[in-house]
């Protein structure tokens, strides 16, 4: 068995790189509008550094539309995201993927026909900074980024417990594993900001514990900002140290878990109002706030 | 025995050709899922820029080539620009009607360049032999293979050496998830165009070398790297050199022998041998001998 090398010592921690107590993402009265239903209405937030933020709320809720607009897929028709100082509006994907801001996806997204290690290096993409000609001629120095590269996602593979699968095209692993390779390469990227949407859905309680597991080893070790879309209420609970609830893309509550657990809006969102007497007061106001 | 010998290294000689324009194929399609129809006619343009060069601006052949790649390759960065960007995120399938528009024009262009005449390249081999080992072997065939699997050999190093070969299997896999990893997807697009110009650039040469020349209608020879890419699989670049050869070798082999032979096939015989061949290839591996079979989990 090979030692592991703590993800500590193997990808540099970002912490460092971002001012304390400075806001790594902002963001202002963010509305989306698709076709003609308005997915993402009015939203802001912001998410402090190290912060593992959690994004709730029932299906159609408008959680992924609004990690579409952070990572670019989609263009906000109004609203300010600013990320690190740097507005993200109206960036390609690709733009802020080089700034840091690196994701997973609700339906796993990976490169099926490569091998977990390729799917990985593409992760590293951003940090090969050779091109074109570099590539030919100064072979020796690529070759030197290269190897350096290769070592730092056999550490991620080591810290994933996936060193078993590294060579097999990820199509045939099954479900669990790839969900751990897709957080594998967006920690390659050695992110800023981590946008995870859904890591557990789907899992069993075991491979929900080690998932749960892993993400706060990153936190600790990497100091990285995790932002969190989940349906597993328990594993928001237990994780997050801060929970916004989203409704009709809107935004019904920010707080604590503690506090979301306890307002009524969340429970009528999620439950039902109205006709639900006993489970909570109707809701009074659709844009309503409460404030941690 | 000489006879079997000058046959297969003729084979050789269009087989490496033949490679060669595959590998053009090959690089778009790995990079953008599209098969490039417009990839003919780049390589006619590749014969009548080094034609070009040669007599009317008069720099030497060993230039000229060069300056024939290097204009072939800005032309097919230019088309994936116009026609092809706008396609980005499209189905591969409307993508690939696009190149064949995309070859309309530029056989059209290269009728107003060419005309109905039969142009030659001025090469310094022509229907000169060498002896090897005993053999009288065409020098132009010697010529074709070594300069082919070359180039073959400098793009594959390329690929594997560089971030950009992984970046092109990604954008051919899922645009919008390689984005996501900071690869930008439309610059992968047109270096993949540019580096498939350049081979067609260097492919007309080679096609229209010794005898013959080239005339627009040439450009149907490009077809015979569908066989190729076929057998060698659309996604390898170093499956195209055997398939390539293999398909040159029995080319060149049926022409010697089948008259003599089977002549009750009748004549031309060996020009739908390569097609004979990838039928049968797709029958049989349908992703080619050296291609990725598709991974499927159920």
């Amino acid at each position: 068995m090979a030692i592991v090398r703590p993800l500590g010592q193997a990808l540099p921690s970002t912490a460092a790189e971002v001012a304390a107590g400075e806001a790594v993402l902002e963001v202002e009265d963010l509305t989306l509008r698709l076709g003609g239903t308005t997915a993402v209405s009015d939203v802001g937030f912001h998410v402090e550094r190290g912060e593992l933020f959690c994004l709730i709320g029932p299906n159609g809720a408008g959680k992924t539309s609004v990690f579409n607009c952070l990572s670019g897929f989609y263009r906000p028709q109004q609203g300010r995201i600013t990320f690190l100082g740097e507005s993200l509006v109206g960036q390609r994907p690709d733009r802020i993927a080089e700034r840091g801001v690196a994701r997973t996806f609700q339906n796993i997204e990976l490169f099926e026909n490569l091998t977990v290690l390729d799917n990985l290096m593409l992760g590293r993409h951003r940090h090969l900074p050779y091109g074109v000609l570099a590539g030919i001629l100064h072979a020796g120095a690529a070759r030197r980024i290269e190897l350096d590269n290769r070592r730092k996602v056999e550490d991620i593979i080591d810290f994933l417990e996936i060193e078993a699968h590294r060579k097999f095209p990820v199509g045939m692993l099954p479900y669990g594993v790839k969900k751990r390779v897709e957080l594998g390469r967006a920690l390659a990227m050695e992110p800023k900001l981590l946008l995870l949407d859904e890591p557990v859905a789907g899992m069993n309680v075991e491979e929900t514990e080690d998932m749960a597991r892993f993400i706060l080893d990153i936190r600790a070790e990497l100091g990285v900002t995790i932002i969190l879309v989940e349906h597993d209420m328990g594993v928001v609970m237990d994780l997050a140290d801060r929970v916004m609830v989203l409704d009709f893309g809107r935004r019904i509550a920010l707080g604590t878990p503690a506090q979301i657990q306890r307002d009524p809006r969340v429970i009528a969102a999620y439950l039902g109002d109205g006709d639900a007497g006993e489970v909570g007061p109707p809701r009074a106001d659709d844009g309503g706030e409460v404030r941690p | 025995m000489e006879e079997l010998i000058a046959s297969v290294v003729r084979g050789l000689g269009i087989g490496s050709t033949y490679a060669l324009i595959a590998v053009g194929f090959v690089i778009v399609y790995r990079a953008t899922d599209v098969v490039n129809f417009a990839h003919p006619a780049l390589m006619i343009l590749g014969a009548y820029y080094t034609s070009w060069f040669t007599f009317t601006v008069g720099l030497p052949f060993v230039l000229a080539v060069p300056a024939a790649m290097v204009s072939v390759a800005v032309l097919a960065a230019l088309c994936e620009r116009i026609a092809m960007r706008p396609m980005v995120g499209e189905p591969p399938f409307a993508a690939a009607m696009v190149t064949v528009g995309v070859f309309f024009v530029l056989f059209v262009l290269a009728f107003r360049l060419i005309g109905t005449t039969v142009i030659t390249m001025g090469d310094p081999w022509g229907l000169e032999r060498v002896t090897v080992l005993g053999v009288r072997l065409f020098q132009v065939d010697l010529a074709k293979t070594v300069i082919a699997l070359v180039a073959i050999g400098a793009v594959a190093a390329f690929l594997k050496r560089s971030r950009i070969g992984l970046a092109m299997r990604a954008t051919a896999l899922d645009q919008e998830v390689a984005m996501a990893q900071g690869v930008k997807v439309g610059r992968v697009f047109g270096l993949s165009w540019a580096i498939a110009g350049a081979t067609a650039g260097l492919a007309g040469m080679l096609i229209g070398t010794a005898a013959g020349g080239v005339e627009p209608v040439t450009a149907l020879v490009a077809l015979k790297a569908l066989p190729v890419i076929i057998l060698g699989g659309l996604d390898s670049v170093e499956g195209t050199v055997p398939a390539g050869i293999a398909i040159g070798i029995a080319e060149s082999l049926t022409r010697t022998y089948q008259p003599a032979y089977a002549p009750w096939l009748g004549a031309n015989v060996d020009v739908v041998v390569p097609y004979l061949i990838m039928i049968l290839v797709l029958m049989v591996r349908p992703y080619g001998i050296f291609g990725t079979r598709q991974v499927q989990r159920i």
